[in-house]
């Protein structure tokens, strides 16, 4: 098990917590959605896993080498251009200055943007941004990929491709990844595992399974769209004064 | 990967979204007949192939053509037509004689005046000796200063200790350290470059230190995430973040330079210090003569003019566009 969460809380100063035990195991290779309104500590959660915060109670059990994120805007240096923001992120990591090159086409290649490499990010579109960002935080190499509601602020002609690309390199690489969204049909189209998770004080309260069959067969992912819909709606309702 | 197209179908005129909702109990049991399906539920391209194709034409649709830059004669003509009017508006009313002519001379006195500096070599003296001090003192000044503010930058207490100092030298006027220089260093050239440090390093290291406190706080999270060390972050990330902060930094310690530079060569003249611009300043006052006083303000203002062009002009624009940021701006 990558990844192992165990009683997990946070709160920040004083206040409520954000998160409050919340308990999951993500297994080698597996692609999980995390889901869940806004506000429900879901980014709080993902950046605990990434080691850029500390949970204030609990244990948690990540890759000793830490783990590649991806931001929800592409967050790429603008003094770089596409191939030079890739070819940081491996620098950063040791790799050699002549074997850098290579591997950055690569990766330019995987995400098919073999042509694009000297372009720089503002002269890319949003949907080219978040490829590279994706090529990056592959260069880094590491078995967890954090993803951080990747493709939110993208079109939804370029998000469906999007979760077709990273369907296609999740197999390809065979890393295990974390996608944390509240878009209960991306989490569906994309995840092998669901994890809903409540809002105020965060917790992860029900997962459902989806299988192969659900991504060939539009009308039982719809099914499993609406299951989970509605149970993201109850948890939101919660909330009504 | 399965290829096997899948139809973007609604099965029902029924969205999920109105379904009223029943409680706990709502599972997965429910009746699948009635679903409003999405294509994004499912794979919408089928294979690799397909998806190269599909992306590379989106890709082609928002990307912006390339524009072939062209010159623009107006940002050369606008500006030597406004000098132009400047100069006629000096000559118009010279001409109509309200002052005496020695007191306010012409752009014509003005000129014969560069023409004897000139011929006697003392204007090529002045220029090049100020020149050189101006750029010697400023280049140094960059070196002291850019460790200094990095560290500033980035250690919390240290920038907390000494913030207030810096940003109090920077408030200081340069030409208050003159006496202080003359006392310890006499007249010499340690004297024009201890005022000359004394105005720009405090305003490069406060360019720096605003540059770094406006980089989004994201890049250091994606530093951090890419496992960046202590250094590597301070001068892969921050320094290049910073950059367009700490350049402007640069111009005004420039400006900083050379203003100091001026006023330590009025006060502080004779000894080993050379001949410059604030000295040809300082003896045409001596001698009452107002065409070198003149020609000495107008050479100071050249030179800081043709500094900003030919120097940070260029390194700006080429900073900003690489960056995206000139779209719309009046540059």
């Amino acid at each position: 098990m990558p990844v192992v969460l165990e009683n997990l809380g946070k709160r920040f100063g004083d206040g409520a917590p954000v998160l409050d035990d919340v308990n999951a195991s993500i297994a080698q290779g597996e692609f999980v959605a995390l889901l869940g309104a806004s506000g429900c500590g879901k980014s709080t959660l993902l950046n605990i896993m990434a080691g850029l915060e500390l949970p204030t109670s609990g244990a948690l059990e990540v890759p000793s080498d830490g783990a590649a994120f991806m931001f929800q805007d592409a967050a790429l240096f603008p003094w770089l251009t596409a191939r030079e923001n890739i070819e940081l992120a491996l620098k950063l990591r040791g790799v050699g200055k002549s074997e850098r090159r290579t591997k950055a086409n690569e990766l330019l290649d995987l995400v098919h943007l073999g042509g694009a490499g000297d372009k720089r990010p503002h002269e890319l579109s949003g949907g080219m941004r978040q490829r590279v960002s994706l090529a990056r935080s592959l260069a880094q190499d590491r078995q967890l990929l954090l993803m951080d509601e990747p493709f939110a602020a993208l079109d939804a002609i370029t998000r469906d491709l999007l979760h077709d690309e990273l369907e296609r390199i999740w197999k390809e690489t065979g890393r295990t990844i974390v996608f944390v969204t509240h878009n209960v049909r991306e989490a569906v189209r994309l995840g092998q595992r669901v994890l809903l998770l409540s809002s105020r004080p965060g917790r992860v309260v029900q997962e459902w399974n989806v299988t192969e069959e659900h991504r060939t067969d539009a009308g039982l992912a719809g099914q499993l769209t609406g299951v989970i819909t509605a149970r993201l709606r109850e948890e939101i309702r919660r909330h009504a004064k | 990967m399965p290829n096997k197209q899948t139809p973007l179908v609604e099965l029902a005129e029924t969205p999920i979204s109105t379904r009223s909702i029943t409680g706990q109990a709502s599972s997965i049991t429910d009746e699948p007949e009635t679903r409003k399906v999405h294509a994004a539920l499912t794979r919408s391209s089928t294979g690799n192939e397909d998806l190269r194709e599909l992306e590379s034409g989106l890709d082609s649709l928002q990307s912006d053509a390339a524009r072939a830059a062209r010159i623009d004669w107006s940002r050369i003509l606008l500006p030597v037509a406004a000098l132009v009017v400047l100069v006629l508006a000096w000559q118009f009313y010279v001409s109509l004689g309200f002052k005496r002519r020695d007191l306010v001379p012409g752009p014509l006195d003005v000129l014969g005046q560069f023409g004897t500096l000139w011929a006697d070599g003392s204007l090529q003296e002045a220029v090049w000796t100020s020149l050189q001090r101006g750029i010697v003192g400023f280049l140094i000044s960059v070196v002291i200063a850019t460790p200094i503010g990095l560290l500033l930058a980035q250690v919390a207490p240290l920038r907390r200790a000494f913030g207030p100092l810096i940003s109090g030298l920077q408030v200081l006027p340069s030409v208050a350290w003159v006496p202080a220089a003359i006392i310890w260093f006499g007249l010499t050239d340690a004297t024009v470059y201890f005022v000359v440090f004394m105005g720009a390093i405090p305003s490069i290291i406060n360019g720096l230190i605003s540059g770094v406190d406006q980089i989004p706080p994201q890049y250091r999270s994606v530093g951090t995430v890419l496992g960046a060390s202590r250094l590597q972050m301070a001068l892969q990330i921050v320094l290049p973040a910073a950059l367009p902060g700490y350049l402007s930094g640069l111009k005004q310690g420039w400006a900083f330079s050379w203003r100091s530079l001026m006023a330590a060569e009025i006060i502080a003249v004779g000894g080993t210090i050379g001949f410059g611009l604030g000295s040809m300043l300082d003896q045409g006052r001596d001698l009452s003569d107002m065409t070198i006083v003149m020609s000495a303000i107008l050479l100071i203002l050249a030179v800081g003019i043709l500094i900003e062009l030919l120097v940070f002009a260029p390194i700006e624009k080429r900073l900003l566009r690489r960056r995206g940021l000139l779209a719309g701006s009046t540059r």
